[in-house]
């Protein structure tokens, strides 16, 4: 039987972990933590914020044991938030073992989403650790016999200084005890001079094990007894099932059960292949209604289901600026709909009994995802348990929450333990996408080389429907209701960066929230920042060459902030940036048939977080439209660095997959479905597309707090490589993907 | 270039009819096992859920992925479309075959010394393509490389990181004593 994650070391740790986590018999666990401390006390209440003992736990093995609510997405983020513990709490990162996301065992500490982990969720581990440092000390200050003051710690050992033999560990001085204390906030914090972990690339903790196979995903979780389930999905939701035939698959081997929930249908069979077999097999009929647009219209249609408008930013008189202007300049840009296209389809493991639920689950919220799974069962709330386990990388919000739904379901209709594994063509066509955006921008530039009129006007889904207390948010609880799955418009996300942070004089950014669209959509990494940074950041390309003035100096024109004029400052001289108005690479063509061009593009991402510069040179090919990323240079300031390596990791992610949504990705649909539903149908960039290089300046900041980086890096690659097609083609790419036909079209529109 | 690269594609025809499960030989990691299984269940499948082998991991389940990637006497399969009668008589190796945490394969060392992996759930099809590149040709070059590992895709944006861990691997193998896979 496989049990997810053990990232302890000793057998003891394991134990403890296993204790934990094997519950498949045990929903109920809220004295795991006891357990962990060798049984010795009582039942510990429920995990509150303030509680120093729902956060660490140290054993009279001198084990030391935490408990988080933000969990491991495969950012790296579980080595960061324990090297911010490590420090603070004097013990070695390798000797810290890390229970994450648990509805019950955990502090709930929010989704883990929008690069909070380390800003939210670490400064919350720092001062739980601090708080359990000051108490270790004032314990060992009664103990000893001697002042705190006198007192150092070295990896666990509390000692008085210049007197190593009075000494006592951790696990000697609450070892099978608990703190009961509260976090009071007010324990001293090391000053970051002070830092030996915090600021250093330790490795990855994980990555001996994912490199082995020994990783265990939620994929990979086994219970006993456990059978395996299929959903059989309509062409799309809101289709009604006109006929079931169950006995379709009546004499197919293995098959336990159809279950039908209002449209809802699946399959659970004894082994997976049956199980697959037989969803393959089953004979549904569905009437479906041709409800999406077609895509040549999928822009005017957004345009007209906006019913409202937000101004999201305005300073002076973009109007009145703009209609003074001599040369005022226009432009749209159009993003379309994308997936998190993780490379493994959604799965979750449930165990669904009578008087309780227990689901495993790579959710990113494992507290939030109770109540629409209680929902669902119909049970209470504290009666469903979900326990986080890693999943393939999910870049936002896939489909882990919609079939840790399917999996409770089947769980409930067969009384047994039932893993279901979408199929790829399940999380193509029914995870929450990324929503396509349409932008119109008018500006000009004066006399003095500034800009003197800007405006911005973006319509947009909503880039965040997760799930709420109504099971329909969940794709089964939609499709036993007959509904449309929805959640909440939280409309923020589209406008992320949608007002820059350039100092303009007169500009109206106005967002037009299309408030339900038949293509479901929610958070994509960076929600609609990549997309808003790419229309700001292109367009300001586009006012600096009608101007001529070089793209980077026009930038600076509009910026005081001096860590925004660092990365920028950095990003140019690592890649010997030369000042020019942009002019096309004509000779480059004439000889070899290719044209260098290099773009740059500046965001700090949400207008409060990580600054991110930089410059993409490619190569484009007239002939056919190709574009080759050669080089991609970064310099990055995302304050205090908690691990650099790890960070690099993230912006070098961040780049790839940022090229690949803009050169290749765009989901396809009909009338009626979903219709890139594999991978050649919703193509991604490959090896023989990668950069040459990817060349990472870090700009740390000890002095100022950590902020995200999980997203930032993504934003200003798209403009940056249509600013480079740009510089060598003369021609201006506005609509993404930059597929070879869309960039000869932009070739033939520029008549170059 | 294919997405395939050299792999043998067996694709499930939806109407087939089920065969019945029967005793199946294979030979996985070195190790002969007696498997109930049906003829033409995918090799991953019974990997995975008869022999708790979780390195090869379900990406697409069409070939078009390598996330399930193994050796079948040597060459890299899919295993997703590999039904398990064809490897009868043939040697199978997972990720699993290669090493372990403790005693890990050159490659996956150079995994680790590179942190060539975010969220890691296609690194299996990653080793396990390189590890038969270099059995084939120990010092490739940068568009051996590409080009080998162009039929496997990586969501997270590794790609650069795990082309240097195949580069160290290849240095390392090249100065030291090969590992059981080459």
């Amino acid at each position: 039987m496989n049990t997810p994650p053990a990232s302890s070391r000793s057998r003891r740790e394991f134990l403890a972990d296993a204790g934990i986590l094997i519950v498949g018999f045990t929903l109920f666990p809220r004295d795991t933590r006891a357990e962990s401390l060798g049984g010795t006390v009582g039942q510990l209440t429920a995990p509150s914020a303030d509680a120093l003992d729902s956060w660490l736990v140290i054993g009279r093995d001198d084990a030391v044991t935490v408990y988080a609510g933000k969990v491991e997405l495969g950012t790296g983020v579980s080595t960061a938030l324990r090297q911010i513990v490590a420090e603070e709490l004097d013990v070695a990162p390798s000797r810290i073992a890390w229970v994450q996301g648990d509805s019950q065992l955990t502090v709930d500490q929010g989704r883990t989403v929008g690069s909070g982990s380390v800003k939210r969720g670490g400064a919350q581990l720092r001062r739980a650790a601090a708080e359990a440092r000051q108490a270790l000390l004032e314990m060992a200050s009664a103990k000893l016999n001697a002042p705190v003051a006198q007192l150092e710690i070295n990896d666990g050992v509390v000692s008085v200084a210049g007197d190593g033999s009075r000494r006592l560990t951790f696990g000697a001085l609450v070892g099978g005890g608990r703190f009961e204390r509260t976090i009071s906030g007010r324990a001293p914090l090391k000053a970051p001079s002070a830092y030996k972990v915090v600021g250093h690339p330790v490795p990855r903790v994980e990555i001996p094990a994912k490199v082995t196979g020994k990783h265990t995903y939620v994929h990979d979780v086994r219970l006993p007894g456990m059978v395996h389930g299929r959903v059989v999905r309509p062409p799309r939701v809101g289709a009604t099932l006109e006929s079931l035939d169950e006995s379709s698959v009546a004499k197919l081997p293995g098959v336990i059960r159809v279950v039908r929930k209002g449209t809802f249908v699946g399959i659970v069979a004894e082994r997976e292949q049956q199980a697959v077999r037989a969803a393959k097999t089953l004979n549904a009929k569905w009437a479906t209604a041709p409800v999406l647009p077609d895509a040549a219209d999928l822009y005017a249609r957004l345009k007209s289901l906006a019913t409202t408008e937000r101004v999201v930013g305005e300073n002076g008189d973009a109007a009145s600026a703009l209609r003074s202007a001599a040369r005022p300049i226009r432009a749209t840009y159009r993003w379309p709909f994308q997936l998190h296209a993780s490379i493994g389809p959604s799965c979750a493991v449930a165990d669904v009994r009578r008087d309780g639920a227990l689901v495993y689950s790579s959710t990113q919220g494992a507290h939030q995802l109770v109540a629409p799974i209680a929902a669902l069962l119909g049970m209470p709330s504290d009666s469903v348990r979900v326990v986080f386990t890693e999943g393939s990388g999910c870049y936002g919000h896939n489909g882990a929450d919609d079939v840790a739904g399917d999996a409770a379901l089947l769980s409930q209709a067969v009384g047994r333990p039932v893993r279901v594994q979408w199929s790829r063509e399940d999380e193509n066509a029914w995870e929450p996408e990324g929503p396509a955006m349409l932008f119109e921008m008018a500006a000009a530039v004066g006399a003095d080389g500034k800009i003197s009129a800007w405006t911005y006007d973006a319509w947009t889904p909503t880039h965040g429907a997760r799930p709420t207390r109504d099971p329909a948010t969940l794709i089964a609880g939609a499709l036993v209701a007959g509904a449309t799955p929805a959640g909440e418009f939280f409309s923020g996300g589209g406008e992320r960066n949608a007002r820059t942070t350039y100092v303009l004089p007169n500009e109206r950014v106005t967002s037009h929230p299309v408030p339900s669209f038949p293509i479901r959509t929610s958070s994509l990494r960076g929600l609609g920042s990549p997309q808003n940074s790419f229309a700001n950041e292109s367009f300001m390309d586009e006012l600096a060459a009608a101007a001529g003035i070089d793209p980077i100096e026009i930038r600076r024109r509009h910026l005081s902030d001096p860590r925004a004029l660092a990365v920028i400052d950095a990003v140019a001289k690592r890649a010997g940036w030369t000042p020019r108005a942009s002019a096309p690479d004509r000779a480059g063509a004439a000889s070899t048939g290719v044209r260098k061009g290099r773009g740059f593009a500046y965001v700090q991402y949400d207008r409060t977080e990580a600054y991110v510069a930089v410059v993409v040179d490619l190569d484009v090919r007239p002939g056919t439209g190709s574009v080759r990323v050669r080089r991609v240079c970064v310099a990055h300031d995302c304050g205090l660095i908690v691990n650099p390596d790890g960070l690099r990791n993230q912006i070098e992610g961040n780049v790839v997959q940022a090229m690949s949504r803009t050169l290749k990705e765009a989901v396809r649909f009909d009338s009626t479905r979903i219709t890139g539903v594999d991978w050649n149908g919703y193509p991604i960039l490959r090896f023989s597309e990668i950069p040459d290089a990817i060349d990472i300046d870090l700009i740390d900041h000890p002095d100022q707090p950590s902020v995200g980086a999980g997203e930032a890096a993504t934003s200003p690659i798209p403009a940056a490589i249509a600013n480079a097609i740009f510089d060598a083609t003369g021609a201006r790419v506005r609509q993404v993907p930059f597929t070879p036909d869309r960039v000869r079209e932009a070739l033939r529109a520029s008549k170059v | 270039m294919t997405a395939f690269g050299h792999d043998h594609i067996w694709v499930e025809t939806t109407n087939s009819m089920p065969q019945p499960s029967t005793a199946v030989r294979i030979r996985v990691n070195g190790v002969d096992h007696d498997v109930s299984a049906e003829p033409d269940a995918p090799l991953l499948y019974v990997l995975r859920n008869e022999l708790s082998l979780n390195g090869p991991k379900f990406g697409c389940g069409v070939g078009q992925c390598g996330a399930c990637t193994v050796h079948v006497d040597g060459a890299p399969r899919r295993s997703c479309v590999t039904p398990v009668s064809a490897i009868a008589g043939k040697d199978v190796v997972t990720l699993e075959g290669l090493g372990t945490p403790d005693r890990p394969h050159p490659l996956q060392q150079a995994f680790i010394d590179e942190q060539a992996a975010q969220c890691g759930y296609c690194i299996n099809g990653m080793i396990m393509r390189a590890a038969a590149l270099l059995a084939r040709t120990p010092r490739p070059s940068r568009d051996d490389i590409l080009s080998a590992m162009d039929a496997n895709l990586c969501r997270c944006g590794t790609h650069m990181r795990i082309v240097r861990a195949i580069e160290r691997a290849a240095a390392g193998s090249a100065a030291g004593p090969a590992g059981r896979e080459g």
